[in-house]
């Protein structure tokens, strides 16, 4: 019987493929990652089996635990329209500058005098500066201002975002481009807390709001 | 570990003497240790459930709400949450100074577990869960088109024989409690929703419940 010959080789590995694999992967995982934004607020949202997935042009009203509002909204320009509406409202003075930072800014939870003080901040300090939130009572009702002024940007941009996407023949549906109306809850806000921002929704007749919600598997029948 | 391959795998060449080529083989050690680490911390850092949305459409406002009576709603069920627990009454609400024919009303206790409210709703709902099952079919041997189906399915769930439900909410309920609920609803196909204030009698019956 023949001896087996051992083949003497190198413990060595050719670790080029996996070292392709490898950054393959951090390249898929770095693209696909959405980093949790600096939100100033962290909000719990509550589960549901919906499957719809947040539209393009949209009005978020953030509400936290403790009952404080926070609004933001999509699209840069149209956010610039806004404090140019709501600086004229409250005759508070923004320069350029503050402008610029409004577009890009995440959701904010002051008053309108606070503004621009808070624009002022760096990104990493505005999660700390304690903000009371947007008001939102009969005397002061700031936040019925924010979302009526919003809509109104917002439907301006959609319109020409929509002749745009006409002018290329896209044939876009008009529905796509309206602004939609977000709400985003922790779980442990009280109901009658969201209730009456979702009143001062229903004063400006905007009546179709989104639950911000995670997923979870629909029930097996 | 890399360098093990030091002189190794290529073949050892005859006796023949070369000019010294000095290795092409870098040493990829450290290069595999960063790439791992980053795709370590990214697969634990990346979140893939993209935040989704439920839409809820409420009742508009009215001017002045003694004009408009409350509209005869037949086949609905009237939901009451408050903290972590949902009662229910079906039909009309008939206070105890004017008890309707089986007597004042009296609220029902369920909870969000898959013998509560879940199968309550299926059982009331039946009559459009099925219309469904058959629209599906519909659907699916191609007798009408997707855009037909979706109309059909929203006129099913207005029709008379379709459950309504009403929602009522303490000043304790949370958005949790709300939204697993409307999420119940949408399960068991549910298509006239409407969050409605409470009435101060009901919530004083919520109390009782409570106590």
């Amino acid at each position: 019987m023949p001896k087996i010959k051992m083949p003497k080789s190198s413990p060595s590995i050719d670790m080029t493929p996996m070292v392709d694999l490898a950054f393959l992967l951090v390249t898929f995982f770095m693209l696909a990652a959405s980093f949790r934004s600096s939100e100033p607020v962290q909000v719990t949202t509550p589960t549901s089996v919906s499957d719809k997935i947040i539209p393009s042009n949209i009005i978020m009203v953030t509400i936290d635990k403790g009952g404080r509002v926070f609004f933001n909204m999509t699209n840069a320009e149209a956010r610039r329209e806004l404090l140019d509406n709501m600086a004229g409202k409250y005759q508070v003075g923004f320069n350029d500058k503050h402008k610029e930072e409004f577009g890009f800014m995440e959701s904010f939870g002051c008053t309108m005098r606070e503004l621009p003080g808070y624009i002022d901040l760096s990104s990493e300090e505005r999660p700390k500066a304690r903000t009371l939130g947007i008001p939102y009572d009969s005397t002061n009702n700031e936040l019925k201002d924010w979302i009526y002024f919003g809509n109104l940007a917002a439907l301006n941009t959609g319109k020409t975002l929509f002749e745009e996407a006409k002018k290329k023949g896209d044939n876009p549906n008009v529905v796509d481009f309206k602004p939609k109306f977000i709400l985003r809850v922790d779980s442990q806000t009280l109901y009658v807390q969201a209730q009456s921002v979702i009143d001062v929704f229903r004063d400006l007749n905007l009546n179709n709001l989104n639950f911000v919600t995670s997923m979870e598997m629909p029930p097996k029948n | 570990m890399a360098e093990i391959a030091e002189g190794g795998g290529g073949g050892h060449s005859k006796g023949k003497k070369r000019a010294k080529k000095g290795s092409t083989r870098v040493d990829m050690t450290p290069m595999v240790d960063l790439a791992f680490l980053l795709l370590t911390f990214f697969v634990l850092t990346s979140t893939f459930s993209k935040p989704k949305v439920m839409s809820l459409v409420y009742p508009a406002k009215v001017e002045d709400p003694t004009i408009v009576d409350a509209p005869k709603i037949n086949n609905a069920v009237t939901f009451l949450l408050s903290e972590d627990k949902v009662f229910y009454y079906s039909g009309q609400y008939y206070p105890k100074s004017a008890p309707g024919p089986k007597g004042p009303t009296q609220l029902e206790e369920t909870d969000f577990g898959p013998d509560g409210v879940r199968k309550f709703l299926a059982e009331g709902n039946k009559f459009v869960l099925i219309g469904k099952v058959e629209l599906q079919k519909k659907l699916n041997s191609k007798q009408i088109q997707d855009s037909v189906y979706v109309n059909m399915l929203v006129d099913l769930k207005k029709k008379d024989k379709a459950l309504k439900v009403l929602i009522k909410t303490d000043d304790k309920a949370t958005c949790k409690n709300f939204i697993d609920l409307i999420d119940e609803l949408k399960i068991a196909e549910i298509g006239v929703v409407a969050p409605v204030e409470i009435m101060a009698s009901e919530l004083e019956l919520l109390k009782e419940k409570l106590k």
